[in-house]
């Protein structure tokens, strides 16, 4: 059976919001794994909050819209990956829970050991999201244990090599993505370590990411989609040009780094998207089983209603989030943190 | 317990935790955006002051609302797996449109908010807090029009197994989503001006910055006032919407075991379900059942007797939560009036026992809201989509009651520490009152 035009858009807007996502919270889960480790003091600690602060709430809201759209577009497959893989989605939301509160809190008291506290919900309330959703994304590459009888997996069996490859791989994105972050939006001491760990990271980076393009080969069916149709290659073949162009910026202009790491991040998705398709959730033991773009889609009437939305607010949603990034351009400095006006986290 | 049962309790846990932080995040987002518009109007810094203080009470509570609404849209798909597959084709548009158009809206709004005092003029500063208001009632439509198609399920078609969508229209201007919106927002609204009137009138109290939180407590007066009528009248047409689509959960909210004309309420009343009658009833007020579910004295209301035994809600729980909302619901009309007498007087500060009273009601609306919520969604039971699909065959299959226990337990200790946390911070920061003022 054939998906209709509708199926194929939404299969591809479910890609680009996961994507789109992965770009957003990847630095700043990433910059919040870092935090402990990259800055010395409370105040460089706080600039690294306060970097995050006016924008991580708007990115992470690219995952409830994931989610949502997953729901709309694709309830079958909602329904049973929100299901099947319960126990990782539960630790992530209740990583996100603690770190979304502690950016709140953690200014509100002055004792060390309020701060210390919530330095660590941060820490792992970033740290166990970036990995999860790697293994839960390997994990889906590798298709889930699905038959007649249902799913026969469970969180350790998610915890296969290529699922825990995938989870350091999401971390090492986000690691290099949030370390190239600070590098232009932090100041001082803060700012020049940044820079040098984005160039230590980035070695590591390259080798986790070709240690996955080798795996990917053996434990999924992801490049036969690139064979039969292999204008597709131009994805993956942009991921490894944006990488390397990465590195190259480093030594010219860390914007430009940033921005490359966007394009990295947002190929890598897309490579596995691509190689997905039909597949939204494959199953690793009986294809017949596999939850597709065709067979676990909403009615085409409901895909309509869904893409008009679409068209209409996504745009405007890029149009105020990016005035918002705009506005927040310049780097935060020392000053800004202990500016009384300026009510910094 | 077995997994239905637990997955239950935990959404109703969750469900009820989250909303105790929507409703102030809904009234406070509309107030401070009416005290930051005057600011920018009359450039007197009191509002200013006024502003960034409700401002931080403001975004300590905010925190909870987002982190505990991520929890809703992950349940949804991790314990109700069957009700997603099931309904997803209708269900699932509203709550993406709500992440599109409303979601985003108040995060980067509030973001460009709390750090953009230096960065943007005072005018698109107040604009931002406005969007954020926006953002927030907007997710409410989306999320109550969701809620009203469980209620009543509107403009769909049985087919390939599941509902299936067949008119959007008919779900997105169904009347019962539009009144549920206006009485839900409503509710917060008035959950907002309660907590300002009360934390100003600890303040007034102690003499503390008198002329700041006269200032303050006057607005959410006038607001209150207005929202307290508002929703007793929109109230009632909801109540009609319901006895319309719901028979059984009217019935169930004025325990009501006989079909009859002209149907009375009693002022005082307990149901025995097993027996299908009531222990007690006394002081009937005739025909006023028929005029609140019909508007017609003489209307004929549907009994619980009529309704199949396997599908009437629980009695009590419906029918208290019903009676001790709109107890409140009154005391809010009240409370509200004689706080807008005396602001216009100014004679606030004498009134002592007003005052200590405005303070401890600063729960009232919290728990109104939730009873409200206990009748709509235990007053559909034992529906997930009214007439459609009973709450028992819509649990995931493949989670086992073990995964809802360590779930249930983990919300528990978390939302536990959280309500903790929020708790003390409001209180503390509320107590410690605004920036004192910047003399030349």
């Amino acid at each position: 059976m054939e998906a209709n035009v509708f199926q194929l858009i939404w299969f591809g807007l479910w890609g680009l919001l996961w994507a789109v996502y992965f770009m957003l919270d990847g630095f700043d889960l990433g910059a919040g794994i870092l935090h402990p480790f990259i800055a010395k003091n409370d105040t460089e600690r706080r600039m690294v909050i306060n970097t995050l602060g006016p924008v991580w709430d708007g990115n992470e809201v690219w995952l409830v819209t994931a989610g949502g759209a997953t729901f709309a577009a694709f309830p079958t497959t909602y329904a049973y990956m929100f299901s099947y893989l319960y126990t990782p989605l539960l630790i992530i939301l209740f990583a996100l829970i603690i770190r979304g509160v502690s950016f709140e809190f953690r200014g509100k008291k002055d004792s060390e050991g309020w701060k210390k506290g919530w330095d660590f919900a941060i820490f792992i309330g970033s740290l166990l999201p970036a990995l999860l959703f790697g293994v839960a994304f390997g994990n889906i590459f590798q298709g889930l244990p699905i038959d007649a009888a249902g799913y026969h997996g469970n969180l350790f069996t998610l915890l296969n090599p290529y699922g825990i490859l995938t989870g350091i791989l999401f971390v090492c994105l986000f690691l290099v993505h949030a370390s190239l972050w600070l590098s232009i939006k932090a100041t001082g001491e803060l700012r020049e370590r940044a820079q040098k760990l984005a160039k230590k990271l980035w070695p590591v980076l390259l080798i986790v990411a070709v240690l996955f393009l080798v795996y990917t080969w053996f434990a999924t069916k992801l490049y036969d989609n690139f064979f039969t149709a292999p204008v597709g290659l131009v994805i993956p073949i942009l991921a490894v040009v944006a990488l390397l162009l990465n590195y190259v910026f480093m030594n010219l202009s860390y914007v430009k780094a940033f921005y490359s790491s966007c394009v990295t991040i947002l190929m890598v998705v897309f490579t596995g998207i691509y190689g997905l398709f039909p597949n939204l959730i494959p199953s690793s033991i009986d294809t017949a089983y596999s939850l597709t773009a065709i067979n676990s889609s909403s009615s085409v009437y409901t895909l309509k209603i869904m893409t008009v939305v679409v068209a209409i607010f996504v745009p405007i949603v890029l149009i105020y989030q990016i005035w918002a990034y705009k506005v927040f351009s310049s780097p935060v400095t020392e000053e800004e943190i202990y500016d009384e006006e300026v009510e910094a986290y | 317990m077995d997994a239905l049962m637990l997955a239950r309790l935990q959404f109703a846990m969750t469900a009820m935790f989250h909303f105790i932080f929507v409703p102030l995040t809904l009234g406070l987002s509309v107030l401070i955006a009416i005290m930051e518009t005057i600011y920018v109007k009359t450039g007197n810094e009191t509002y200013l002051r006024m502003t960034k203080f409700w401002g931080k009470l403001f975004l300590i509570n905010f925190a909870v609302g987002v982190v505990t609404g991520l929890t809703m849209e992950f349940q949804f798909g991790m314990n109700w797996a069957e009700y997603s597959k099931y309904v997803g084709d209708i269900f699932g548009a509203p709550l993406a449109i709500e992440a599109t158009m409303a979601f985003f809206l108040e995060s980067v709004f509030l973001g460009v908010w709390i750090f953009g005092w230096k960065k943007i003029s005072k005018k698109a500063h107040a604009f931002a807090m406005w969007m954020v208001a926006l953002g927030s009632n907007m997710s409410a439509l989306w999320i109550l029009i969701a809620n009203a198609w469980m209620q009543h399920p509107v403009g769909y078609v049985l087919r390939n197994n599941r509902a299936e969508l067949n008119d959007f229209a008919e779900v997105i201007f169904s009347p019962y989503a539009w009144l549920k919106f206006f009485h839900t927002v409503m509710g917060g609204y008035i959950v907002g001006a309660f907590f300002v009137m009360g934390v100003a009138a600890y303040h007034i109290l102690r003499k503390n910055q008198l002329d700041f939180f006269k200032r303050s407590f006057k607005i959410a007066a006038i607001f209150g006032l207005i929202m307290s009528l508002g929703i007793a009248i929109i109230g009632d047409f909801h109540a009609k919407e319901v006895a319309k689509t719901q028979p059984s959960k009217m019935a169930a909210m004025e325990t009501l075991w006989e079909t009859q004309k002209s149907a009375p309420i009693y002022m005082f009343a307990w149901p025995d379900a097993e027996n299908e009658r009531n222990d007690f009833e006394f002081l009937a007020i005739p025909g006023l059942l028929s005029y609140m579910a019909h508007g017609d004295f003489n209307a004929e209301v549907t009994g619980l007797k009529d309704i199949p035994q396997n599908e009437r809600p629980p009695v009590w729980p419906t029918f208290l939560s019903f009676r001790l909302m709109v107890f409140l619901g009154v005391i809010f009309i009240v409370l509200s009036l004689l706080a807008f007498i005396y602001s216009k007087k100014d004679t606030l500060e004498d009134k002592r026992w007003f005052l200590r009273l405005m303070l401890y009601a600063i729960p009232l609306p919290f728990i109104a809201a939730q009873v409200g919520w206990i009748v709509a969604e235990v007053g559909r039971q034992p529906w997930i989509v009214y007439g459609v699909m009973k709450t028992s065959d819509a649990v995931s299959k493949s989670v086992t009651s073990g995964q809802v226990w360590t779930s249930l337990i983990g919300f528990f200790i978390f939302y536990g520490i959280l309500a903790v946390v929020d708790l003390s911070l409001l209180t503390k920061f509320s107590r410690k009152g605004p920036e004192p003022e910047k003399t030349a």
